[in-house]
């Protein structure tokens, strides 16, 4: 997810799609991607939080969240 | 003066950015990504526009940890020089040899045409031929050249000078209107307009021409 703060110009135009769909009340939007990883049994989650700090993620601008499961 | 240009899978102007250098009388070799070092005595690294691996994930992303940035990273650290263009903009933020991110166009479109540029330093080896203040005509070509700085980091910008270019009127949505930044040694420039592509009469302008002639007479005398 691009970090709060940074404006974000995608989102902007999905807002503006679903206002003029007739859905009001939708105050903002923010899209990220989701990134799915098959990993090999034992990668910690220190591992991916790695790969995101290194490659997946640009933490200059984005956030990032690690769900395991 | 001898160049390297970087050759990603999807640049598209590494070529164009060949004939600027040659033109201002640079021995100019390309260098395939794969490669792991670069030509003994190398002066200056040319990171090319274009769609380096399609601009899968973010633009840049997947070249700036493609084996030849880990050697510029290395030139960039002994003091060497680097350009990047575009696409090379957005490698150079990747790698985090220059400060910023570039993100999406503020209004989501493709930008494709030439737009006022305005001279914001000329303490560096790329801009030493302006004045202050000058005006030029560079094309740009951009999906993703809208420069994100925070405050702090703007600030830190300004106070050393290192914002080199900004729009006259931004197409963009970068913040402070900037189009290219220095780094702090002044000896890597990244910006997203396009100076290769207004480096010659048959191509519709010459205004980024003296950008490759000042760096050239000023690496020879180096």
């Amino acid at each position: 997810m691009l970090k709060d703060g940074v404006l974000d110009p995608q989102g902007e135009a999905v807002r503006h799609a679903l206002g003029s769909l007739g859905f009001d009340g939708v105050g903002g939007v923010r899209q990220g991607k989701v990134i799915e990883l098959d990993l090999a049994d034992g990668t910690t989650e220190a591992t991916v939080r790695e790969m995101c700090e290194k490659l997946l993620a640009n933490t200059v601008i984005e956030s990032y969240s690690v769900e395991l499961g | 003066m001898k160049a390297a240009i970087l050759v990603f899978p999807g640049s598209n102007c590494d070529r164009d950015l060949q004939v600027a250098f040659e033109q201002a009388g640079a021995d100019v070799t390309m260098v395939w990504h794969k490669d792991h070092t670069l030509p003994a005595g190398t002066d200056i690294v040319g990171v090319p526009g274009g769609f380096s691996y399609g601009d899968y994930l973010r633009c840049g992303a997947i070249a700036a940890n493609s084996p030849i940035c880990r050697s510029l990273k290395d030139h960039v650290e002994r003091g060497g020089y680097a350009l990047g263009v575009c696409n090379g903009f957005q490698i150079l933020t990747e790698t985090r040899i220059l400060p910023g991110a570039l993100i999406r166009n503020a209004d989501l479109k493709y930008l494709c045409r030439t737009v006022p540029l305005i001279v914001k330093t000329a303490d560096s080896d790329f801009t030493r031929d302006w004045s202050v203040g000058d005006e030029l005509q560079i094309p740009i070509a951009h999906h993703d050249g809208n420069y994100r700085a925070d405050d702090a980091l703007l600030n830190r910008l300004r106070e050393s000078d290192r914002i080199a270019f900004t729009y006259g009127d931004t197409p963009n949505g970068s913040s402070a209107d900037i189009a290219g930044v220095l780094s702090e040694n002044r000896r890597v420039l990244g910006m997203m307009p396009h100076p290769e592509r207004a480096s010659d009469e048959a191509l519709g302008g010459t205004d980024g021409r003296a950008m490759f002639r000042t760096l050239t007479s000023a690496l020879i005398s180096a």
